[in-house]
C-alpha cells in the first residue's frame, strides 16, 4: 500500500457518494439491493436505515480498532488485529439490535416503518465493507466519518435509482430468463456507466 | 435433476444441486457481491472460489454437527462465529503464503464472512441435515458459485485486459475494452451470463428451494 495519502474529508465524502460509490464500483450490498429494490418506498426505507447504521458503525469500528485492537493501541498493548473481523461483525450486529430496541421504545411509528429492514442490515456486506475499506485505505478519523456517511448516502442513492427504474420495468416485456437477477444486473450496469461520467470530479485511491 | 428434496434424498444430491438446479448465484441471487468484485481476472476468481469452497464446506459441517446443541435464538451468532473463524484462517494463510494475491483480492477475502451464500446454506440446510450431506451441500453450492465466477472472469479478463491468467492471448494491435474490466462491465457480464444460463436451463427454476432468512 505504501504511505497512505491523506485526502481531504470533503473530497472523500463526494467520492464515496458519486465516483467511488460502494455499490456501483465496489459491488457491496448487492444481495439486499436486488431483493428489496422492487418499490421506491421500501428502497427509501432501507436506504435511510443503511445511511444511519453505516454513519454510526464505521466511526465506532474505527475507534475500537485504533483504541483496542491495533498493535500499539492505548487501551490494550497486545496486537489483536486478526480478531478485527469478529469484533466488527459483533459491533454491527450489537448496534443494530440496540438500535432496534431503542426505536421500538421511543418511536413506534418509525419502528413500524423501519423495523423490518433493521435485521436485514446486519447481513448487508456494505456495512462491514465500509469498515474494512476504511482500514485498508488508512483513513484518519475525520475521513472515516466522511466515508461512512458518504457511502451510506451513495448506497441509498443507488438503490432508489434502481427502484425507480424497476417500477417501470414491471410493465415491460422482458424475456423470461432475463427477469429478476439478469435484468437487474444489466440495469445496474447501465447506471454504473452513467456514474462513470462523473469520474474526475473526485477521486480516492 | 428432479431429485427429491429434504431428508429422503440421496447423499450426492445436495452436491449436484448446488452446481446445477440450485446454483446459488443464478437461481437464488446469493453471493453476487464478491462474484462481481473479483471476476476481472481469472486467477483471482479461482483463488476466491477455492477459498469459498473451503469455508462453505467446513462451516456447513460444523453447523451441522452443532445443530442439536444450538439454541434457536443464538444460531445466527453461532453461524457468524464459525464462519468468521474459518475466514480468518483463509485470510491469514493468504497473507503468509501469497501476499500478492491477498493484496489483489483486498478486503473481499474478509468479506466472505458476509457472503450470503454461506449463511444461506447453513440456515437452510446445514441446521437440519447430517454433517456429510451438509458438507456436500456447502461444497456443491460453492462449486456452483465458482463455475459462474469463472465464466464471468473468462469473459472479462480477455475482453477487458487482453490476457488470460496474465498471459497476452490476442495478437498485436488488439485494443482491450477497458470498460469490461471496470465496474459496469461486471454488472453487464453477470447479467448476460445469468440470462444465458437461465435461458439454457429454464425449467429448474421452479424447483429451487426457497431461502428464508
Amino acid at each position: 500500500m505504501g504511505e497512505p495519502q491523506v485526502t481531504h474529508a470533503a473530497v472523500i465524502f463526494v467520492a464515496a457518494i458519486i465516483t467511488n460509490n460502494i455499490l456501483l464500483s465496489d459491488f457491496l450490498g448487492l444481495c439486499s439491493f436486488v431483493a428489496v429494490s422492487k418499490t421506491m418506498r421500501t428502497s427509501f426505507g432501507l436506504g435511510m436505515a443503511v445511511v444511519f447504521v453505516m454513519s454510526c458503525t464505521t466511526p465506532l469500528n474505527y475507534a475500537i480498532y485504533h483504541g483496542v485492537l491495533a498493535a500499539n493501541a492505548p487501551l490494550l498493548a497486545a496486537d489483536l488485529t486478526h480478531l478485527k473481523l469478529v469484533v466488527f461483525i459483533m459491533v454491527i450486529a450489537g448496534f443494530v439490535q440496540f438500535l432496534e430496541m431503542l426505536i421500538e421504545r421511543f418511536s413506534p411509528v418509525l419502528y413500524h416503518n423501519l423495523g423490518i429492514f433493521l435485521p436485514l442490515i446486519t447481513v448487508n456486506c456494505a456495512i462491514l465493507g465500509a469498515s474494512l475499506f476504511m482500514l485498508e485505505r488508512g483513513y484518519p478519523f475525520a475521513q472515516t466519518v466522511a466515508y461512512g456517511v458518504g457511502s451510506g448516502l451513495g448506497w441509498a442513492l443507488a438503490i432508489c435509482l434502481l427502484a425507480g427504474i424497476r417500477q417501470r420495468l414491471q410493465h415491460a416485456d422482458i424475456p423470461a430468463p432475463l427477469r429478476g437477477l439478469g435484468i437487474t444486473m444489466i440495469v445496474t450496469g447501465l447506471i454504473a456507466i452513467a456514474f462513470l461520467g462523473f469520474s474526475g470530479l473526485a477521486r480516492i485511491q | 435433476m428432479r431429485g427429491a428434496f429434504g431428508p429422503g434424498e440421496s447423499t450426492l444430491t445436495p452436491l449436484k444441486r448446488g452446481i446445477g438446479a440450485g446454483n446459488p448465484i443464478v437461481y437464488q441471487s446469493l453471493g453476487v457481491c464478491s462474484a462481481l468484485a473479483v471476476s476481472n481476472q481469472l486467477d483471482k476468481a479461482l483463488v476466491m472460489s477455492a477459498s469459498l469452497m473451503f469455508v462453505a464446506t467446513l462451516s456447513c459441517t460444523f453447523i451441522s454437527l452443532l445443530r442439536h446443541w444450538t439454541p434457536r435464538r443464538v444460531r445466527m451468532i453461532t453461524q457468524m462465529l464459525v464462519i468468521a473463524t474459518l475466514v480468518i484462517l483463509v485470510d491469514l494463510y493468504l497473507r503468509s503464503h501469497w501476499i500478492t494475491m491477498r493484496d489483489a483480492l483486498g478486503p473481499y477475502v474478509e468479506l466472505i464472512i458476509t457472503n450470503c451464500l454461506i449463511m444461506g446454506r447453513c440456515e437452510a440446510y446445514a441446521s437440519r441435515e447430517g454433517p456429510l450431506k451438509s458438507a456436500l451441500d456447502g461444497l456443491g453450492s460453492a462449486a456452483g458459485y465458482g463455475l459462474i465466477l469463472c465464466a464471468v472472469a473468462l469473459v472479462r479478463e480477455p475482453m477487458g485486459n487482453g490476457t488470460l491468467l496474465g498471459h497476452a492471448i490476442f495478437p498485436e494491435g488488439f485494443m482491450p475494452a477497458r470498460m469490461v474490466a471496470m465496474a459496469p462491465g461486471a454488472f453487464l457480464t453477470m447479467g448476460l451470463v445469468v440470462w444465458v444460463v437461465r435461458g439454457l436451463w429454464p425449467k429448474v427454476e421452479a424447483e429451487t428451494v426457497p431461502i428464508t432468512r
